[in-house]
């Protein structure tokens, strides 16, 4: 098996592809994840190889997806749900935050729930209303659920599998304007990384801009551009949201004394919000500047033809980072 | 000219009026309240004595579960309890319809159905009195946990049910393999997204699914003309599958129709949606006050269709039950009732230390160091907390 250049979106569906024929109870299920192999084809050709009982095409019906996904995995199966879009997760919000999540708990332990929720999320595609939206935080605040964001294609085909093999239900989240812009080398024989482990992208010394999904590429381009600068910026792919992996984190912020965080989520109560306190809380002594965070404005997700407006892109980190190291 | 929709719909007053007190002309019914044993073309079973013998003590054990689980609330034991005075007939019915390899998916009012499965009431009484949220063990008995979430679980049984028919045990004709999946709900439920989105996945993958409601007439204090202008069982056929309207206190024909529901589900035919028409006799739960908000005459008037006392006039008059049987039956009754007091009492708190345990199957680095923190912190008051 060689190595070959694939984008994230491949990179999911062979990861998905591996996990279905690694595991017969594997099962995936979701709007148009069938015949038309799901609207970012994500899935494609998944259902001509095995078949319309272990890729289901469901009705048009979030909650019922999720809810009777639960079901199938009380019977001892994996399923995989899609959800078309960010904004469209919301109808299934109870199946998940109060059934998904507590069953382990509530049944201490008899139940499992080895389900993954795969969602595309984030904007920057140009969409209507309720299809750029970052619901990540919802979610990371409900205990039993775990949450991860891909941001490559590599970790597209790893962590997908990483997250079907996991008996706790995962959050899967993918930044829908990657699915086909970048392309990376996979090597199939490769040993991956832990699932809930954060990565050190890019190492630098004066400041730690930490990022994860589709604001790692973002993250990486302003470090790219601060280099020109002779400022030297470390770059954390979070990779996990919840639970947070921290030590990577830490281990850096102690070397540089700055941080900024920035995703696309709304500020307030976001992401940030927590790895922000976090740092504080175990590198107060080290920190030469307050931690900075760099998100989506606290306003619903903006009409497409301002949206370059409301995401955050390299000017606004690197100017961050210029108020982080003007302290 | 006044456009009129005089025509276009079912009068309120027709489907909801005094005349369908008695649940209308559809009822499928096999003892009268009265006690006389009715016949229906398609549904007359024969039944044993001994089988309807087990009926009575059934429901008459059922009533002592439940008397004794809200005596316990009114003394303190429990936080609340959800009672089912008057349901009995429609929990028993459904509960020995079930075959051992068929899947309970309960609301928080099902404890007959809980006791047909085999799950000792005492178990019940942790998630009420909050020590625990549900402490039986679901693949043990095939009886699922509690859902408290109003009809969350409709979804979760045809999700099951769904996975039983990838497994191949839908339709083989081994009567001991072939199952099905039981979705317990209410008229409020009915209502619920989640209800008809589960309608529309069982009907759309042809899922071994019963769907069986217990209209009682009340969601709390909403009547259920507020959740429905037809009958319920009525909305079915919208789905594509077939409802029924049985009366929920007459535990032969509640038995029969189930038992004919889930036998198609096995054999590979589908859902089916049981209305089980019946009657809340007490409150919805130990918190709330009926006199308020329904009318002491409907709650008479329900009285005379007592589930328990029409069996007892039929097994009486045909000679199948005598006072010793009803005597040693009332002795069982006193010692569940024992069991019951003493084993509430009996249940042990947890621990502080517990609430961390099973959040996750793989625990996370994180929950860990709040664990421990957490203890460190119980190890500073003196003789520990946990």
């Amino acid at each position: 098996m060689g190595t070959q250049k694939i984008t994230l979106a491949k990179g999911l569906n062979m990861g998905l592809r591996k996990a279905m024929e690694d595991d017969p109870k594997v099962l995936l299920m979701g709007e148009d994840v069938g015949k038309l192999g799901g609207v970012f084809r994500i899935t494609d050709g998944l259902q001509k190889d095995f078949g319309e009982d272990r890729v289901i095409d469901s009705p048009l019906a979030e909650s019922g997806i999720v809810g009777t996904a639960i079901g199938m995995a009380l019977r001892g199966y994996r399923p995989v749900v899609e959800i078309q879009f960010d904004g469209f997760v919301y109808p299934a919000y109870d199946q998940i935050v109060c059934q998904v999540a507590k069953m382990h708990y509530r049944s201490k332990g008899r139940y499992k729930i080895p389900m993954v929720i795969r969602i595309p999320f984030g904007g920057g595609i140009g969409a209507v209303e309720h299809h750029s939206e970052s619901p990540e935080a919802q979610f990371a605040h409900t205990p039993g659920l775990k949450v991860v964001a891909c941001s490559n294609p590599i970790d597209g085909y790893w962590m997908i599998q990483q997250a079907i093999a996991s008996d706790d239900p995962v959050i899967f989240l993918e930044p829908k304007r990657q699915y086909h812009a970048d392309k990376a080398e996979l090597d199939e024989t490769a040993t991956p990384e832990p699932l809930f482990s954060s990565r050190v992208v890019r190492q630098g010394s004066d400041v730690t801009v930490l990022a994860y999904g589709p604001t790692v590429k973002t993250a990486l381009s302003a470090a790219e551009a601060a280099a020109g600068e002779g400022k030297s910026l470390e770059v954390i792919d979070l990779r996990t949201l919840s639970p947070l992996d921290m030590a990577p984190v830490l281990e850096s912020v102690r070397r540089t004394g700055r941080a900024v965080i920035t995703h696309e989520a709304h500020v307030n109560l976001g992401m940030g919000s927590e790895v922000a306190a976090r740092i504080t809380e175990e590198c107060f002594y080290s920190l030469e500047a307050p931690v900075l965070r760099v998100g989506g404005f606290d306003t619903p997700y903006p009409a497409s033809r301002i949206e370059e407006d409301y995401l955050p892109d390299l000017d606004r980190v690197l100017d961050a980072v210029d108020r982080s190291l003007e302290f | 000219m006044p456009v009129t929709t005089a025509g276009f719909g079912p009068d309120l007053v027709e489907v909801f009026g005094p005349s369908q007190r008695d649940g209308g002309p559809d009822l499928i019914q096999l003892l009268t309240p009265e006690g006389e044993r009715v016949h229906h073309p398609e549904l007359d079973l024969d039944f044993s004595a001994e089988q309807l013998r087990g009926f009575y003590r059934d429901m008459v054990l059922t009533r002592r579960i439940d008397t004794e689980a809200t005596a316990l609330q009114r003394h303190g034991e429990l936080g609340i309890w959800a009672q089912l005075l008057g349901q009995e007939a429609a929990q028993i019915g459904a509960g020995r319809a079930l075959k051992k390899q068929d899947f309970v998916f309960p609301t928080y009012r099902e404890h007959g159905v809980a006791y047909c499965k085999g799950v000792d009431p005492l178990n019940l009484l942790g998630l009420f009195r909050g020590v625990d949220h549900g402490a039986w063990d679901p693949n043990e008995n095939n009886f699922g946990l509690y859902t408290i979430v109003i009809g969350a679980q409709a979804l979760h049984a045809t999700g099951y049910a769904m996975g039983i028919q990838r497994d191949g045990d839908v339709g083989t004709g081994d009567p001991d393999r072939d199952a099905a999946v039981i979705a317990h709900f209410g008229d409020g439920a009915s209502s619920q997204g989640d209800v008809n989105e589960a309608f529309i996945f069982a009907a759309s993958y042809n899922a071994p699914v019963v769907f069986f409601c217990q209209n009682n007439q009340w969601a709390i204090s909403e009547p259920i003309e507020r959740q429905s202008r037809i009958p319920l069982y009525q909305r079915a056929l919208g789905f594509g599958f077939p409802g029924v309207r049985v009366d929920g206190n007459d535990v032969l024909a509640t038995y029969a129709v189930t038992q004919a529901a889930l036998q198609r589900a096995r054999e590979g035919q589908g859902p089916t949606f049981v209305e089980a028409y019946t009657y809340r006799m007490g409150a919805h739960t130990t918190t709330d006050d009926p006199t308020r908000y329904r009318l002491n005459d409907d709650v008479e008037h329900w009285k005379l269709k007592d589930p328990i006392a029409r069996l007892e006039v039929y097994l009486r008059r045909n000679g199948l039950v005598d006072d010793a049987f009803v005597d040693e039956l009332k002795q069982e009754a006193d010692e569940l009732g024992h069991h019951l007091r003493e084993g509430c009492k009996a249940l042990p708190d947890p621990k502080p230390m517990d609430m961390f345990d099973h959040v996750y199957a793989e625990e996370t680095e994180e929950l860990r160091v709040q664990r421990e923190g957490f203890a460190s912190y119980l190890e500073t008051f003196e003789g520990g907390h946990h």
